[in-house]
């Protein structure tokens, strides 16, 4: 697991199952459409960051938003695929879910 | 529910990544140095540049090569933040290409 830039603030911390939530709000989104609902782990806290989906349209980007480091099996996103490699995402609290698990796939 | 034309990760049908170098025409600098010139004035932020690009006609976006992506980019926030209009853009581009455009 990677080190936390600033562990402080945020609701999850490394190894925390999430799921990415399927959503398609209006405006501009930093989840990309193939990861939305799909199952993870957090495998990094970046720290808080001004949000960009507010910063897009002139505003100031407040309150901040945690963003982190989200790992995700290979298969669980793609289907049938090699697990001996994983997906690393950047994704922001507000796109994020606790989960049971981290992600199902096959192998 | 409705992807993006910008959000094409993991479509079928991309086709191969072209690797190849190539040289940077002089407008694509120049259009690399307004944006930069813009970005360091605090006009625009890279987060405006990319909602713009997602707000292009689809069907214009996808026939655009990336820094012509950019100066429509460019165009759209220079507008929408009344720092130019669309009439001066047209004027100029006008006058730029009876001085130097193809006859």
């Amino acid at each position: 697991m990677g080190r936390a830039v600033n562990a402080s603030g945020g609701k999850f911390k490394p190894g925390d199952p999430v799921q990415v939530k399927f959503e398609d709000p209006p405006g501009h989104l930093r989840t990309p459409w193939y990861i939305r609902g799909k199952t993870g782990w957090i495998e990094r806290v970046y720290g808080e960051f001004l949000n960009p989906e507010s910063l897009a349209f002139g505003r100031d980007g407040l309150p901040k938003k945690t963003l982190y480091l989200v790992g995700f099996k290979q298969s669980e996103v793609w289907g049938k695929a090699n697990n001996a490699d994983k997906l690393l995402v950047d994704i922001y609290e507000h796109w994020l879910d606790p989960a049971a698990e981290t992600g199902r796939g096959e192998v | 529910m409705a992807r993006g034309h910008h959000d094409v990760g993991g479509l079928p049908g991309a086709g191969p990544i072209d690797q190849s170098q190539h040289e940077l025409s002089d407008w694509e600098i120049l259009a690399d140095a307004v944006n930069q010139a813009l970005g360091a004035k605090g006009i625009k932020r890279t987060d405006e540049m990319r909602r713009a690009r997602e707000e292009m006609d689809s069907a214009a976006y996808r026939d655009m090569n990336y820094y012509e992506r950019w100066i429509a980019s460019i165009e759209a926030i220079l507008i929408e933040k009344k720092i130019l209009t669309k009439d001066e853009i047209d004027r100029r581009l006008a006058e730029f290409d009876s001085k130097w455009g193809e006859p």
